[in-house]
């Protein structure tokens, strides 16, 4: 038996806000968090625009001897998780006599290794790394953390699938519900946004440089876009199972209907259009859903040249000529990466719980490849009960999710 | 440095670190409940003395030192000559 999947609670931690209402109207105002970061150019980058993003101080949260695990991404998914977990009205007593699983997305821990090996570089010692160290630079560091300080007894699992990580983890929660090995799972993404997490990144010449106008830098389908904004936080959903969301009587916010996924099999970071359309086929056919009931795209467009109109020639093959909205929401927060697939459904979920399409900032022209889909450039009011987000990331890994409303 | 210097540095740097009230360090308290240290956390200990004065606390040492005054002793034994 096949069970629907419910989602119940949302928390985020982001460069719009670190509250639902905040970032729901970062969203609806069309608010940039990107910004020019002196660090940045001073350490070397080419490129120094980023997110900027509030620092959660946990001292009052968490125990020091717990917080010395926790490295800066697992911090931002703390933050995530506690809203996401009330936000669903879980609390610690029903979490402690039932199975809640974990499933995050997460890439990098970049700043804790380089802390870790220049201790150990400096000391000769391994002793100078730390207690915390192996636990803060292990790539499950999220879902190991989350795990121990919120008693979580399903499973516990981290998704690395580059920028769609938060999207399959998603996927994967959903699936383990939809087949009843998990009534209940926490799922998504975070990311890490030091710049020793994107320094090589901004070696290969893919972050914009108009850094005398960071608003303007991420300009998802444009025709003069020149790159991506870094960014981060976190992002939480709590998926469970209809019956069991009912029979607690927990708010239902929508519904995951499908998950699609492929692989490019193809170059490492250029995507094509053939593999990432049948991402969107294949979620589709899995939910049973026709192009004709999807009221908005969230776009995985991050800004770059190749990737978005791929990605519009991608969406453009399975819409045809319908005209659906789509919007990429990096166009206000950068390139959430890790976090984006778990990020990019929670402000999809504000749009259409509160009516409304964020715009697509500093969309002005098309070009041959992105004149081919419909791009908000600026917020509508607009009712959707169903809409479609895409997240694909380096290898060709890509991941799509159909939620509806409830 | 002299003792007393260790003694105000080192209670500043483990009530930073471990976020205890110097208050409550006395020279002969037992400094793994104090600090509320267990085995993970001990670890942390032996980075910041080494990080702070470059004094390295082998194991065996380790399981001498078992109050505030034992680590000052250690500290002030090991310090490097001016």
């Amino acid at each position: 038996m096949e069970h629907r999947v419910v989602i119940t609670g949302m928390g985020i931690w982001s460069c719009l806000g670190t509250t639902l209402d905040e970032v729901r109207d970062s969203l609806y105002t069309g608010k940039s968090g990107i910004a020019f970061s002196q660090e940045h150019k001073d350490a070397g980058f080419r490129s120094a625009l980023c997110s900027t993003i509030a620092q959660p101080d946990l001292k009052p949260l968490v125990p020091r001897n717990l917080r010395q695990f926790m490295p800066e991404e697992a911090q931002y998914a703390y933050m995530s998780t506690r809203q996401a977990l009330e936000n669903a009205k879980l609390d610690i007593d029903y979490i402690a006599q039932h199975e809640v699983g974990l499933i995050f997305g997460n890439d990098s821990t970049a700043e804790a290794t380089v802390n870790a090996i220049d201790k150990f570089r400096d000391f000769h010692d391994t002793a100078a790394c730390g207690s915390g160290s192996i636990f803060q630079s292990m790539n499950s560091t999220v879902t190991m953390n989350l795990a121990c300080l919120f008693k979580l007894k399903g499973i516990n699992l981290t998704a690395s699938a580059a920028c769609a990580s938060g999207s399959q983890a998603i996927g994967l929660g959903s699936l383990l519900i939809r087949n009843g090995l998990q009534e209940c799972v926490v799922c998504g993404g975070a990311q890490e946004a030091n710049m020793f997490s994107v320094a090589a990144f901004d070696g290969l010449q893919s972050f914009s440089v108009r850094e005398d106008q960071p608003s303007q830098a991420s300009r998802p389908f444009d025709r003069d876009r020149d790159g991506l904004v870094p960014g981060g936080g976190a992002a939480t959903v709590i998926l469970e199972s209809y019956e069991h969301a009912v029979r607690r009587g927990a708010p239902i916010l929508g519904e995951i209907i499908s998950w699609g996924f492929s692989s490019n099999g193809d170059h490492i970071s250029t995507p094509n259009v053939e593999d990432p359309a049948r991402s969107l086929e294949l979620c589709l056919k899995n939910g049973g859903v026709s192009p004709d009931e999807i009221g908005y795209i969230n776009a995985h467009a991050t800004s770059t040249k190749i990737g978005d109109a791929r990605e519009a020639q991608a969406i453009a093959r399975i819409f045809g000529d319908r005209r659906v909205p789509v919007t990429s929401t990096k166009s206000q927060t950068g390139h959430e990466m890790w976090m984006a697939g778990a990020s990019e459904l929670i402000y999809s979920m504000l749009m259409m719980k509160n009516d409304f399409i964020a715009g697509s900032l500093n969309f002005e022209n098309p070009d041959d490849d992105t004149a081919c889909i419909n791009i908000l450039p600026e917020c509508q009011e607009v009712h959707f009960d169903m809409f479609l987000s895409n997240s694909f990331g380096f290898g060709g890994t890509n991941s799509t999710i159909i939620v509806k409303n409830l | 440095m002299t003792r007393e210097e260790i003694i105000t540095q080192v209670n500043s740097l483990l009530s930073d670190e471990f976020e205890v009230d110097a208050a409550t360090f006395a020279p002969d308290a037992n400094i793994r409940e104090t600090l509320q240290l267990d085995s993970l956390s001990l670890v942390d200990l032996v980075a910041l003395v080494q990080q702070t004065y470059r004094i390295k606390i082998p194991v065996t040492e380790l399981r001498g030192i078992q109050t505030f005054a034992n680590l000052y002793d250690y500290i002030e034994s090991h310090l490097p000559a001016a």
